[in-house]
């Protein structure tokens, strides 16, 4: 999020909710939104194909079709700006590449956009109004955006609004995305991803490199892989876990350590992930449960939940908040930097131990005399003081701080800096901020003849992600304890469904049988599923349609049929 | 401004706050009941009364505002008097079952009746009125005998959770909290998130889950951030003999003060499943260094020790690290993990391997 939560939900006079179902995968920030609307007066617009809860708040629902969020983005844009709406001065001082911006938004005329995103024209001027003249707007969304073959674009043409709107660098404005699990922004920040370092430095910076190969005491300089040479730190940007995942049936992969994840139930294709697991050569598992993934594991790890162990986490709104232990680790299991930890050095221990037969360039040197080499770490403040030293943005983020009880948000560069609740005050990080021409993709797999139904795929306010906490949780299991699969009245109606019924939703890739929940939640056409229950998981019948860029998975859109199971 | 005086102390305070506002910020204790900080004053427990000079009635202090040389004593023998008349009607039709009741040692009619030196009359209707655990939420144990009509509930409902679950019926003798127009409080839409609980001052709302495990000074209570979603919610866990048996809400909670939802108020007993691993445990033909095959006695699991486990391990990776190359392995760290823990993994595939395949669910 580029503002925090609190100062949107006090100051900002609109939201924009567009791929966010905030009141049940985000609660306590939805129910925020709610006391602003009712009690602060403040605008909301929900744009959304489903009629999710917070829609009952909204000052107007609009609902595009899936997958047509940038023509709906860009139609607001073509009537804010035929309006004469824009926030002039913010374009000029703040903004670049304006006007080839401007002339794609100009192919998006409202009558063109009614038709795609199937919005009528009255309600998309309805909507421009609303957000155009309520400012400070914030705009906020979650996967709903991102998870199309087009989530940097989708995500990009938020930005554009913004900017055109002169929402960023301010109060009760911005761009929000919603980040789902506890620490997602964490793990991103701490170079849990495959081009960057810890604070998105990027692996292929001759500089990021140099800094951490002193830092841990390799050779500096690019790595060559000619023959398993390896020195120094790689420059070849990694595999993502959506290209892992295939990777392995292409002989990329062998061996995969997997810390507290589920693939089985998270990813796309389930059935193409089971395959890859059972090609795996050695899948080593660090959970706290034996997850549907585990069948696969050669080893199984095991680690503790959040109330064994102290550490931190980062929020959604970049704060970072201190974990605390509050039980001894249950039976034999240890906090799972400890495991990793040991894995480490145990495995460095073998790399860089002198053996006749080893080819002298297949051992790991490392400079055990560097100043962050080690891996002896006594508790995880010793870790933070390493990730202070390397991390640039969290350079000031200590425990000790934390426990004094101040509250942070990166970027906190030194011990003396008191965080940033609000990103690009002043300027953007790349300087000016650049408008992009970004047209229409329509989803990958769209409804035909054979599969005529959409399928989106989501969580519920009860249960969380693959399920293996949740499904763990024996008043959550009472109050929704199998997989319900949204269908509007209508499409009911002409399957014959009447009450609670049990029906086959197929895609080209699997099928699964659920109980329909009869509801205009879902406009007619649509279905609606989750992937909270092996039974039933969405997953078996999504694809791994992947954005090129960001390399996350369709799983808004996919086409599927839906029959009613014979009794 | 303006000039009151509070018990004889002369206060210079700015119009448009309540008596109740001025006298806690000049360090005078004035009791309440159906009050708090996070609601809208509503006045209707009388328990807040002071004697203003020149008043026909006592004031409830918590709406009434200051005005220009307002004198207001907090302590009269009238105020104290019609404060434990108050709290007397209050236990006359109350249960006393407080050496039993699980707030016991939390309940703010417990201690303002301590304080107040009651004694509990003996007329009124001490027995059961209402059928007791009457809603079948399996989150929130409802006991409307236990009600002093107070309606923090149902305002924390409408205030903080927005969603309007609880609401009045009836007046008098008769009245009473009900869920919707009298249904379940499921069927009135209740999304389970125990605000009203964390926010009811007696017994009449409380946790199921954890009813009869221990009362508050019996517990640990450990602030820590919640490991559901990102809006990065604290609270307290509530732990009794090394066992994590609740949660409750922290008030100086920076992201979410008293509120949380469900899964982060009522989840938690996942920590505890007997589905938990505990030992590590590795296929058997790893330990007899046979061929991996997927069936049959090879593919068992079998439970070793921690230097066992983590010897295979780094052996697999050195194997595979030497056989086809640093990247043809994969790490997928986690997004329910620490910072500390992300960061390490980080480190390992980078500094350890050699690799840059590493990644996690951000995407999923």
């Amino acid at each position: 999020m580029s503002n925090s939560m609190d100062d949107v939900a006090k100051e900002a006079k609109c939201f924009l909710i567009i791929g966010s179902n905030t009141t049940e995968q985000h609660p306590v920030f939805g129910t925020m939104l709610r006391r602003a609307v009712r009690f602060r007066g403040a605008k909301l617009v929900v744009a959304d194909p489903r009629k999710i809860d917070i829609t009952e708040f909204a000052t107007l629902h609009i609902r595009q079709r899936p997958g047509t969020d940038i023509p709906l983005i860009n139609g607001l844009m073509y009537i804010i700006l035929e309006k004469g709406w824009e926030d002039k001065a913010f374009v000029a001082e703040r903004t670049e590449n304006f006007d080839e911006f401007k002339a794609t938004v100009m192919n998006y005329p409202p009558d063109k956009v009614a038709e795609i995103t199937g919005i009528p024209v009255e309600k998309l001027y309805e909507a421009a109004e609303i957000i155009a003249m309520n400012s400070p707007m914030a705009v906020i969304w979650a996967m709903g955006i991102t998870q199309h073959i087009v989530g940097v674009r989708n995500v990009m043409s938020l930005a554009n609004l913004q900017m055109l709107l002169g929402n960023m660098g301010k109060p009760g404005s911005g761009v929000n995305p919603l980040r789902g699990q506890n620490n997602v922004q964490g793990a991103c920040d701490m170079g849990g991803l495959p081009n960057v370092y810890p604070a998105y430095q990027p692996v292929t910076s001759d500089e990021a490199r140099e800094k951490f190969a002193k830092a841990w005491g390799l050779d500096s300089g690019p790595m060559t892989v000619d023959g398993g040479t390896v020195r120094g730190l790689s420059s070849t940007v990694g595999l993502t876990v959506t290209e892992m995942m295939p990777g392995i049936l292409e002989g990329k992969i062998k061996s995969l350590y997997v810390l507290g994840e589920d693939p089985v139930m998270s990813d796309p294709d389930t059935k193409h992930i089971r395959h890859a697991l059972e090609t795996l050569d050695f899948l080593v598992l660090q959970e706290i449960f034996p997850s549907e993934t585990s069948v696969y594991a050669d080893v199984l790890l095991p680690g503790v939940s959040f109330a064994e162990k102290t550490g931190t986490f980062t929020n959604t709104e970049r704060r970072v908040q201190m974990v605390n232990k509050a039980i001894k680790p249950l039976g034999d299991a240890r906090p799972d930097w400890w495991i990793t930890a040991e894995i480490a050095k145990r495995t460095l221990f073998l790399l860089s131990s002198f053996d006749k037969d080893d080819k002298e360039e297949e051992r790991r040197k490392i400079n055990m005399d560097a100043l962050w080499a080690k891996w002896d770490y006594r508790d995880t403040s010793e870790i933070m003081s390493e990730i202070n030293a390397l991390t640039p943005s969290y350079g000031g983020i200590t425990h000790a701080r934390l426990l004094k009880g101040e509250r942070l948000q990166w970027p906190c560069p030194t011990t003396e800096h008191p965080g940033t609740p609000i990103l690009h005050t002043k300027q953007f990080t790349r300087g000016k901020g650049k408008f992009m021409a970004i047209d229409h993709v329509p989803p990958a797999e769209l409804p035909d003849d054979d599969y005529p139904m959409v399928m989106s795929t989501g969580r519920v306010l009860y249960h969380w992600h693959g399920g293996q906490m949740t499904r763990r949780a024996k008043g959550l299991m009472q109050v929704y304890g199998e997989a319900l699969v949204e269908l509007n009245p209508m499409d009911a109606e002409r399957l014959g469904v009447n009450g609670k019924k049990l029906l086959r939703i197929t895609s080209r890739r699997g099928s699964i049988v659920a109980e329909a929940w009869i509801t205009d939640r879902v406009p007619p056409g649509m279905v609606y599923a989750n992937f909270h229950f092996p039974a039933a998981s969405a997953n078996e019948l999504t694809q791994a349609a992947l954005d090129p860029v960001a390399k996350i998975p369709e799983y808004k859109v996919t086409a599927v049929k839906v029959e009613l199971v014979k009794e | 401004m303006v000039n009151i005086t509070i018990d004889g102390q002369c206060i210079e305070t700015e119009a448009g706050k309540t008596i109740l506002q001025v006298a806690k910020e000049n360090g005078i204790q004035i009791p309440t009941l159906c009050y708090h900080k996070d609601l809208s004053p509503t006045g209707n427990c009388r328990m807040c009364v002071v004697e203003v000079k020149g008043g026909r009635f006592l004031q409830a202090a918590c709406v009434t505002q200051v005005w220009e040389g307002m004198e207001i004593s907090t302590v009269s023998e009238r105020v104290m008097k019609d404060r434990k008349l108050t709290l007397e009607f209050m236990l006359a039709n109350h249960p006393l079952d407080c050496l039993t009741c699980d707030v016991g040692g939390e309940c703010e009619l417990q201690d303002l009746a301590y304080d107040y030196r009651v004694e509990v009359p003996s007329w009124g209707a001490k027995g059961t009125r209402y059928p007791v655990d009457s809603d079948p939420n399996p989150f929130v144990r409802v006991d409307f005998n236990k009600c002093i009509l107070c309606r923090r509930c149902v305002q924390a409902c409408a205030e903080i959770q927005v969603r309007d679950v609880w609401g009045v019926a009836k007046r008098g003798f008769e009245e009473q909290i009900v869920a919707g127009a009298g249904t379940t409080m499921l069927e009135a839409r209740c999304e389970s998130c125990g605000q009203c609980v964390a926010y009811c001052p007696t017994g009449a709302l409380s946790n199921k889950m954890n009813y009869g495990t221990a009362r508050a000074h019996q517990v640990k209570k450990v602030t820590t951030t919640c490991s559901y979603c990102g809006v990065g919610c604290q609270f307290d866990l509530l732990v009794k003999n090394d066992k994590v048996i609740g949660v409750s809400s922290n008030p100086d909670a920076p992201v979410n003060g008293m509120a949380l939802c469900v899964k982060g108020r009522y989840g938690y007993d996942y920590i505890h499943h007997h589905d938990r691993l505990l030992k590590p445990r590795v296929r058997r033909y790893l330990l007899e260094g046979v061929k991996k095959e997927r069936t049959g006695s090879p593919w068992d699991w079998v439970e070793t020790e921690w230097d066992t486990a983590l010897d295979i391990v780094a052996k697999k990776f050195k194997e595979t690290r030497d056989a086809t190359g640093a990247d043809t392995l994969g790490f997928l760290t986690s997004a329910k993990c620490l910072n500390e823990e992300n960061y390490l993994m980080n480190k390992l595939a980078r500094q350890v391997i050699g690799t840059n395949n590493i990644d996690h669910c951000a995407r999923l």
